[in-house]
């Protein structure tokens, strides 16, 4: 059960990665980058992540293709026309060169994957072993973590999000005047 | 059983899957989709070795600090888009080449 929905789940993920990746269509890629958002935050479920799904759910979902989907509409015509005459086919003689590269890439991730052998590392077989329970207690143990152990990284990563919201404000300002 | 190489695999193809649309797309927000795809990957990878890590759940901690710093990004990244477009009508990267001055 937990298998097939794996499977189901990663072919959502990479089939729709696929048509982003080969649409005409911006609209129609971004529209296919939602579904791709959807599937990983199942992949994150069956990996017992659902604080993280539902995190994902809604930052990305809810905040970043909606701000994706706005600078889309804001920059206009042009870029619909753009998006129009831009005849890529997935293997053209275009972007072999890219083609090539990720597929390359592809062949030297998936070698390193199989030489390191996750499976068998020492502390993976020790958890496996060890039989702490899965519970509902996740989410507690997310916030006492987040405020004891990882209260450093929050901070910063709080004072990173502020001044990134300072800057893009600041950057898409219409300066009067100049330009 | 899943184990933890399918999660590294899905997460591989899905990097590559960006790494094509980063450089093959002529088009800042598709560039912008494939730094997302790409950088999902490694939050992918990040959830899946946090199942193992129920106690100090590292894992998962930092995969949400990813996404956080994912959201940041998409922001100053979509900000500067539209200041491109503003001055130059077009935001096809291969065509921006003045500097201000």
């Amino acid at each position: 059960m937990m298998q097939a929905l794996f499977y189901l789940m990663a072919f959502i993920t990479l089939g729709s990665a696929l048509v982003v990746a080969v649409a005409k269509n911006l609209v129609r890629s971004i529209f296919m980058f939602f579904v791709t958002l959807f599937g990983l935050a199942g992949l994150y479920v069956l990996a017992l992540a659902d604080f993280v799904a539902v995190t994902q759910i809604v930052i990305y979902v809810g905040g970043i293709l909606v701000l994706i989907l706005f600078a889309f509409m804001l920059s206009g015509k042009e870029t619909l026309a753009i998006a129009q005459q831009q005849t890529n086919r997935f293997i053209s003689l275009n972007n072999l060169p890219s083609v090539l590269l990720a597929g390359l890439f592809l062949v030297v991730i998936i070698n390193v994957i199989f030489k390191a052998d996750v499976n068998n590392l020492p502390w993976i077989k020790a958890a496996i072993t060890s039989q702490v329970k899965v519970s509902d207690a996740n989410i507690n143990n997310i916030g006492i973590n987040l405020m004891t152990r990882y209260l450093l990284p929050f901070e910063a990563i709080s004072v990173l999000l502020m001044l990134a919201l300072v800057g893009a404000a600041h950057i898409s300002r219409k300066e009067e005047g100049s330009i | 059983m899943i184990t933890l190489t399918d999660f590294m695999l899905v997460s591989a193809a899905l990097f590559c899957l960006g790494l094509f649309v980063v450089v093959s797309k002529k088009n800042a927000i598709q560039v912008l989709i494939g730094i997302e795809l790409m950088l999902n990957a490694a939050i992918l990878n990040l959830v899946a070795f946090g199942k193992y890590d129920r106690v100090n759940n590292g894992g998962q901690m930092f995969a949400l600090f990813a996404i956080i710093l994912a959201a940041a990004t998409t922001a100053v990244a979509l900000a500067i888009i539209l200041n491109v477009y503003r001055q130059y009508k077009t935001i096809d990267p291969d065509k921006i080449n003045r500097l201000k001055d």
